[in-house]
């Protein structure tokens, strides 16, 4: 046999230093366009999923345009479908859940992050990815069944009671409601918030601190007035990653929600929310143009959730820079 | 100690109690809801419950054999849709290709990860339930399949890249050629971390619900083949719940702590691999 | 400043192992800080042996010895920094005007001896925020922006940031932010002022600027500086601290210590026969 060529493989993905032929035979030509495929798949599939949000709901965006967003009306008979309820709905219920879970989901995070033992923080930590594991319709048979009951015979006569004078808490107190979803959801959310918090103030440089107690403030002064500040980035990252999911969220609020698209100011009243009339009413659309708002209703949730997203990341990316590159010397 | 320290100092104490409060409040609800599905539950759980066809509406000693094994048949296909796609996607981002490709599939696939779970049943009706006229299950392991795949690229990526550059230095100085690093070195040393992110990925869609309602829709006898609705744990649980019966509530926390208990397993289970807690048995 | 408010205590310097004392020094000197034989534990380790010395007033005190002596450890122990460390314990005793820190609150001891940190770490805040943070939450007799300009003043960073002053500390550079986290710790009028290796990670220039800065702070307040740069020691200080593994080898007067070491191995240091 006549002498045969080595070329040594260059090490690093790029493979341009062989030819084409080598890296054929070799199979590594065939494996790059095959991994490429699939990964192009994934490109792929997320343009054709906005592609069909958005042809599957043009019907109801030219007839309806923007008064989509401020009519209340939702009527299948007369084919005239407008979605406030359900975003005032969806953005009531995130509100009232953000309202209890940033507290105490930031008090926590303060907790696992700042005074609780290394270990004893990562065995809470690990409860609470738990929590964060327990699926959606599980949060909603807890909802019926407890919180419903709870909310109806316990904490709305309550808070009517005490104060009732607010268009809050007026009305009747029928259990379910957007106060009810709001505290399911509060509880679906919190873990995100635990987890990201905790993993910012984890990361803020000790020296901080440091610096504060030695100016002689108390440990909260040096929390609270430094650490947490310094962290506000990502912090907020979390509470934008908490919100996204508490819009998104479906089966959960659907359950306890009351399902009455109405605007209320009361916080007792049945209300609706845009995920939950999708499930109830997608596959029973009685016209295209039904079926069309439903899938522009989709579109809205879907546009509001990746723009929550992008701004969680972007913020808790740009926190966790900036812990690391401090001191610009 | 002059009046305005003794505040501050009794401040700082009083706050930072208020943190462990918050701490304790939030595990605790944890703890509760385990709690209270394995009272409810465990109690309802019988040799019925996994072995018998959900009774007709009213009668009571039914069960959720058909969803049980409906939830099995969607997962597995969900498994074979999703995570080929995630798993050969991360080689592709980690070995082979270049910053402006792999920032655009990351960016694409982080998306489809925050797409709400019914839009993404909406995205699976419209393509896999509408032309065909009809519900199956083949639709709903392709809508789970779909949020299989960022969760299983995102973390396989991860793990791969994780491995240390000498070692693929290594491979290929002696020769190997660049499938055959990844094959023979690169993944079996991500080995670990790869099976934990395709656990996770099944454990996250094991309890979805929303994207079924409209593709496997449900069935309350068993489901033959692929092509027809299938029931499912989770949307037996949902139908359940919302329904006048008591049997069936009862049904429905059975199939929450089961349900709930699987996921938990798996997440206890796929944390462990990851750290080392288990041997894994090497491919 | 505060040298004319509370008096210090006339202490005589503790006798040291080996090397003699200059004549002139434990007449006049008044100890604002007295370390009475001192060891510190990390758990079951033992990092300081036996440590004691005292830390004369309006002087600058250097600390110096190769990586891993102990220097910074004993700096630390000072403002009660070690106790934010879980397993850290400290024996002996530590005095402030004659008191023992041990015993007094640690917030408001840390507010009597200010620390600055090897790398500048000023707070997310704008300039004058970050001077001001320790007036504000200790309390301030004189009007805010007042005492802000008089510490930015004191070192040295007024006339470059005087119309900067909400601007971000993050756009200053590296020395100026070191500057202004001396003017932070000053503001809030602490006795002793302790530097932890200030200079390290900055470069020559700056590090000239904060030298004669210190030199002239301890008209101010009594100053403790920790170096691995023995130059710089020689400098800077008045009185310099050799240790060695935990140990403090010697304790003199600056020149007497860099010209004639009493111990062979502060000279073995000094001329760089190890580091």
């Amino acid at each position: 046999m006549a002498t045969t060529t080595t070329t040594v493989p260059s090490a690093g993905p790029v493979a341009g230093s062989r030819s084409f032929v080598s890296r054929l035979r070799e199979g590594d030509e065939i494996a790059r366009m095959i991994t490429f495929l699939f990964a192009a798949s994934v490109v792929l599939i997320t343009l054709l999923l906005v592609f069909e949000l958005w042809q599957g709901s043009v019907l109801s965006r030219h007839k309806f345009g923007f008064s989509f967003f401020r009519t209340s009306v939702w009527d299948p008979i007369f084919d005239q479908f407008g979605a406030l309820p359900f975003i005032y709905g969806t953005l009531v219920t995130a509100a009232v859940s953000l309202f209890i879970a940033v507290p105490l989901g930031i008090g926590a995070a303060i907790f696992l992050a700042e005074l609780a033992p290394a270990r004893l923080s990562d065995a809470l930590e690990f409860f609470i990815d738990l929590l964060a594991a327990v699926p959606s319709v599980i949060y909603g048979l807890l909802g019926v069944f407890i919180v419903v009951p709870l909310m109806r015979d316990f904490l709305q006569p309550a808070l009517k009671n005490s104060l009732g004078f607010l268009p809050v808490f007026q009305g009747p107190a029928y259990g379910f409601g957007f106060l009810t979803a709001g505290i399911v959801l509060a509880i679906m959310v919190i873990p995100y918030i635990i987890s990201v918090s905790r993993e910012v103030l984890l990361s803020v440089p000790r020296d901080q601190r440091e610096a504060a107690l030695s100016l002689g403030s108390t440990r909260w002064e040096a929390t609270w007035k430094v650490v947490v500040p310094f962290a506000r980035g990502g912090i907020m990252g979390s509470i934008f990653l908490a919100l996204a999911r508490a819009l998104g969220e479906t089966m959960a609020v659907t359950m306890v929600i009351g399902n009455n698209p109405v605007v209320s100011a009361s916080l007792f009243s049945p209300g609706y929310s845009i995920a939950a009339i999708i499930a109830n009413e997608l596959t029973e659309a009685t016209s295209n143009l039904h079926y069309q708002s439903l899938i522009e209703l989709g579109l809205v949730l879907f546009i509001l959730t990746f723009v929550l997203n992008g701004l969680a990341r972007l913020l808790i990316v740009a926190t966790s820079q900036r812990g690391a590159g401090m001191g610009n010397a | 100690m002059s009046s305005r320290l003794r505040w501050r100092k009794f401040l700082s104490a009083f706050m930072l109690t208020m943190t462990g409060v918050c701490a304790l409040v939030s595990v605790s609800v944890l703890f509760f809801i385990l709690g209270y599905l394995v009272y409810h539950g465990g109690t309802s759980i019988s040799w019925n419950f996994f072995t018998k066809l959900p009774a007709p509406v009213g009668e009571i000693g039914g069960g959720m054999a058909n969803a049980i094994v409906g939830s099995g048949k969607l997962l597995l296909l969900a498994t074979l849709f999703g995570v080929p796609i995630g798993f050969l996607g991360a080689i592709y981002l980690a070995e082979f290709s270049g910053g402006t490709t792999a920032f655009v599939v990351r960016y694409a696939a982080d998306l489809l990860n925050g797409v709400p779970s019914i839009v993404i049943g909406i995205f699976a009706y419209a393509l896999a339930v509408l032309p065909f006229k009809h519900f199956s299950t083949l639709a709903g392991g392709f809508a789970l399949g779909l949020m299989m795949i960022p969760i299983t690229l995102r973390s396989t990526e991860e793990f791969l890249r994780g491995v240390p550059k000498a070692l693929r230095e290594a491979s290929m100085a002696l020769g190997a050629s660049k499938w055959r690093t990844i094959t023979s070195v690169i993944v079996p040393a991500a080995y670990r971390g790869i099976l934990t992110a395709i656990l996770l990925a099944f454990a996250r869609v094991a309890g979805e619900t929303a994207p079924l309602l409209f593709t496997a829709f449900g069935n309350r006898f068993w489901s033959n083949g692929w092509n027809q609705p299938t029931a499912s744990l989770p949307a037996m649980i949902y139908a359940y719940a919302i329904s006048p019966y008591d049997d069936w509530h009862r049904q429905a926390w059975a199939a929450g702590l089961v349900l709930l208990g699987l996921i938990l397993i798996i997440n206890i289970v796929a944390r462990a691999i990851l750290s080392r807690g288990i041997a894994v048995p090497r491919a | 400043m505060n040298a004319s408010v509370r008096p210090a205590v006339s202490v005589n310097l503790p006798p040291i192992s080996t090397s003699g004392v200059a004549k002139d020094t434990s007449a006049a000197l008044t100890m604002r800080m007295t370390i009475s034989k001192v060891n510190f534990f990390y758990g079951t380790k033992q990092t300081l042996f036996d440590v004691s010395l005292g830390i004369a007033t309006n002087k600058v005190t250097s600390l110096i010895g190769p990586s891993g002596c102990g220097k910074s450890t004993l700096l630390r122990t000072l403002n009660r920094m070690h106790e934010t460390v879980r397993g850290a314990r400290l024996e002996g005793e530590i005095l402030l005007d004659g008191q023992n820190i041990l015993a007094q609150d640690v917030t408001a001891h840390r507010r009597r001896v200010g620390m600055v940190f090897q790398r500048p770490n000023p707070f997310p805040k704008s300039i004058f925020d970050n001077v001001a943070y320790g007036l504000r939450i200790n309390g301030s007799k004189t009007p805010i922006a007042e005492a802000v300009e008089k510490s930015l003043r004191h070192a040295a960073l007024w006339d470059e940031v005087k119309d900067h002053l909400h601007k971000s500390a993050y756009e200053l550079s590296g020395g100026q932010q070191q500057r202004l986290c001396i003017a932070r710790a000053l503001a809030v009028e602490p006795e002793v002022l302790l530097l932890d290796e200030p200079c390290s990670a900055l470069d020559p220039i700056s590090t000239a600027k904060i030298e004669e800065l210190l030199v002239q702070l301890k008209d101010l307040c009594t100053i403790t500086i920790v170096t691995h740069n023995m130059q710089q020691a020689a400098r800077v200080s008045d009185f310099t601290a050799f240790l060695l593994t935990g140990q403090l080898i010697e304790f003199s007067p600056t020149p007497q210590l860099f010209t004639t070491p009493g111990d062979a191995r502060t000279e073995a240091y000094i001329t760089g026969r190890f580091g």
